[in-house]
């Protein structure tokens, strides 16, 4: 799967190891997870249930959570919605097997900073969780083929905030850019912007996912199930 | 009664019937012509409406020959006619002549009752007439706890109530000697008590039958739902996962084994099934799919929107695999990246690789597929196509396709 990152950034030393926390109920993965990044980042730790997940990540204060979107008791998105009341500092990069809109939409718009698939590599998983500690947003291709889905425009839809409600045509652009694959480096190219301007396109069109009005886009999950 | 039903062969005919197919059934079952059967069916009549009450009481537990899965022939109304006539006929004569009285008006009646309970048999889907026979003690409880179609349900009861209540009533007035009105109303008020009564004695056996019935059905529904899972996942993660030990060795293989899997899997689980014959989706991620499983490469297809294909959409999607075949045979990539996005007034597909590119200039003019099935294509459907190639940049097609107005609002095709 083609992530849209840079080529990792050597020359400038690392400045700390980043601290990431581990949700997910498939200890296998878990394992495999820990074993591939271990070399770039700090695993602190590790947990398989909601609660566990809730009580461990405000203990350990990890800089990331990468958290699985299916698990009982709630799911990924229990944990975010916990965590988040407390500590909002810690940011969350769901990190899924499904593929299903509602379940990755559902987990961006209660506060993920990014979604990734579990066959990404080692590489572009370590560079998405560098993006989100940075405070970015990591849109898969597919997850920028699902938000612009989410934001189509419905003539027939009441728009509450119609500026938060729409993308601008730029934002627009930015997220067709990703979805055909483009990396931020040729999005910036391509458009004749700075790198800088494409990563705020792309952070305010989260904003504006997990701000914008909940009655338009539950719908459009609910049109979605039915298609 | 009860005699019948042992009969393991005796079943109402499904086609050369007149009313229910009884006379035919038992004609077939004797071994003799069925207008005999029917001359005594009509005969009968005459001791007290003895023929009609046969008739309606094999009607109601004789159960229709299986085997036909499809309605049966219509039946022959006119061919009904002269029975109905003779049968008239015989009454009459029975009625005028020999002045049965009381005693064969009460025949009538019981037959009324009869023909109302058989009509609420009768008006039963025949399958669950055969489920109910075998499973119940009492058939006609089936016919009672029956819930799927409210309709004919309702029609049912209206129908063959009234007729009961008619012979009901009836019995309650004939056997009153006074005869009067005050009389017929008492009667059915104390018919009405009766059944109520009865209601109230048999409420707990019917809910508690129509809850076993419920019960069974749902769980029929969950076990035929484990049992559709359970055939997906053996004859396909299991045989893929048998063949993946099998070549642990070859990197490619496997990795084309698990890929194909994990596709079949995520549709299976979270897309609604499409047909890639009539939605642009669908066809598009079949065409994805089959490039991956012929050039062993990934192809990361993200569609936004979804509309009907017609043949200008069908040319589309051929240009797009024939974008994704180039792709993967000369890019030298693992990765593809397939998008398409369905707008109002226009389809766009774009195929874009990371590979070797090439230098347009140069090389098309012995690029047949390029320059035939993509650009000329896209160009006799009425669109066009954009190939954007650098040496060692990759490259991209792009497609679009302009969608005439008059065309489905878009909206209506997520």
């Amino acid at each position: 799967m083609v992530e849209t990152t840079e080529p990792a950034q050597d020359g400038t030393p690392e400045p700390r190891r980043l601290r990431v926390f581990l949700v997910d109920d498939h200890a296998m993965f878990r394992a495999g997870v820990r074993a591939e990044l271990g070399a770039h980042v700090e695993v602190i730790g590790e947990a398989s249930t909601v609660a566990e997940a809730v009580s461990r990540i405000a203990a350990t204060e990890p800089d990331v959570v990468l958290l699985d979107v299916h698990m009982p008791d709630g799911g990924g998105r229990a944990v975010l919605e916990a965590v988040r009341r407390t500590r909002p500092e810690v940011r969350f990069l769901a990190l899924s097997v499904s593929d299903a809109a509602e379940d990755v939409i559902g987990l961006i718009r209660a506060g993920a900073r990014g979604y990734v698939t579990k066959t990404i590599s080692p590489d572009e998983l370590t560079a998405a969780i560098r993006r989100v500690a940075d405070g970015d947003a990591v849109f898969s291709p597919r997850l920028a083929g699902f938000v612009l889905d989410s934001f189509a425009s419905r003539p027939d839809a009441p728009v509450a905030d119609p500026e938060l409600d729409q993308l601008t045509n730029r934002e627009r652009e930015v997220l067709r850019l990703l979805a055909r694959g483009y990396a931020y480096k040729e999005i910036a190219k391509e458009l004749f912007i700075s790198i800088k301007t494409v990563e705020t396109h792309v952070s305010n069109v989260l904003r504006k996912l997990q701000m914008s009005n909940r009655y338009e886009l539950s719908r459009w999950a609910a049109d979605r199930r039915l298609v | 009664m009860r005699a019948t039903t042992e009969s393991p062969r005796l079943y109402r005919a499904r086609d050369h019937r007149m009313v229910a197919g009884v006379a035919s059934g038992i004609a077939w079952h004797l071994g003799i012509r069925v207008v005999w059967v029917r001359i005594a069916f009509v005969l009968l009549l005459g001791f007290s409406g003895l023929g009609l009450l046969l008739y309606a009481a094999f009607w109601a537990v004789v159960p229709p020959r299986p085997g036909g899965t499809g309605p049966p022939p219509r039946r022959n109304v006119f061919h009904l006619l002269p029975f109905v006539v003779i049968g008239l006929a015989v009454m009459l004569v029975e009625v005028v002549i020999f002045k049965s009285g009381v005693a064969g008006t009460a025949g009538w009646l019981v037959s009324i009752i009869a023909v109302g309970a058989g009509v609420i048999w009768h008006q039963s889907a025949p399958e669950r007439r055969w489920q109910w026979s075998e499973s119940l003690p009492v058939p006609w409880l089936g016919a009672v706890v029956e819930e799927s179609d409210r309709r004919a349900f309702v029609l049912r009861f209206i129908g063959g109530g009234v007729l009961v209540a008619v012979g009901l009533i009836g019995v309650v007035a004939v056997y009153r000697p006074q005869g009067n009105f005050d009389a017929v109303i008492n009667g059915v008020i104390f018919a009405l008590v009766a059944l109520a009564g009865v209601g109230v004695v048999a409420a707990p056996v019917l809910w508690r039958t129509y809850n076993q019935l419920r019960a069974e059905r749902e769980g029929r529904i969950r076990e035929q739902e484990r049992a559709e899972l359970a055939a997906m996942i053996h004859d396909q993660v299991l045989h893929t996962l048998a063949l993946i030990q099998r070549n642990a060795g070859d990197v490619k293989m496997v990795q084309r084994l698990a890929r194909g899997q994990e596709r079949s899997l995520r549709s299976w689980l979270y897309k609604p099934a499409g047909s890639p014959t009539e939605r642009l989706a669908a066809a598009l991620e079949q065409a994805a799919a089959e490039v991956e499983d012929t050039f062993a490469i990934t192809v990361e297809a993200v569609v936004v929107g979804d509309r009907e294909t017609d043949e200008r959409v069908g040319a589309l999607v051929a240009a797009a695999r024939e974008a994704l075949v180039n792709a993967a045979r000369h890019a030298k990539v693992e990765t593809v990246s397939l998008y398409a996005e369905v707008e109002p007034e226009q389809v766009s597909v774009f195929v874009r690789d990371r590979g070797a590119g090439f230098d347009l200039a140069t090389v098309e003019d012995h690029r047949h597929g390029v320059r035939g099935s993509i650009i000329g294509r896209m160009k006799r459907h009425g669109g066009r196509a954009e190939i954007r190639s650098t040496p060692g940049d990759g490259t991209e097609v792009r497609l679009f396709l302009p969608i005439p107005r008059e065309g489905t609002p878009p909206g209506k095709d997520r």
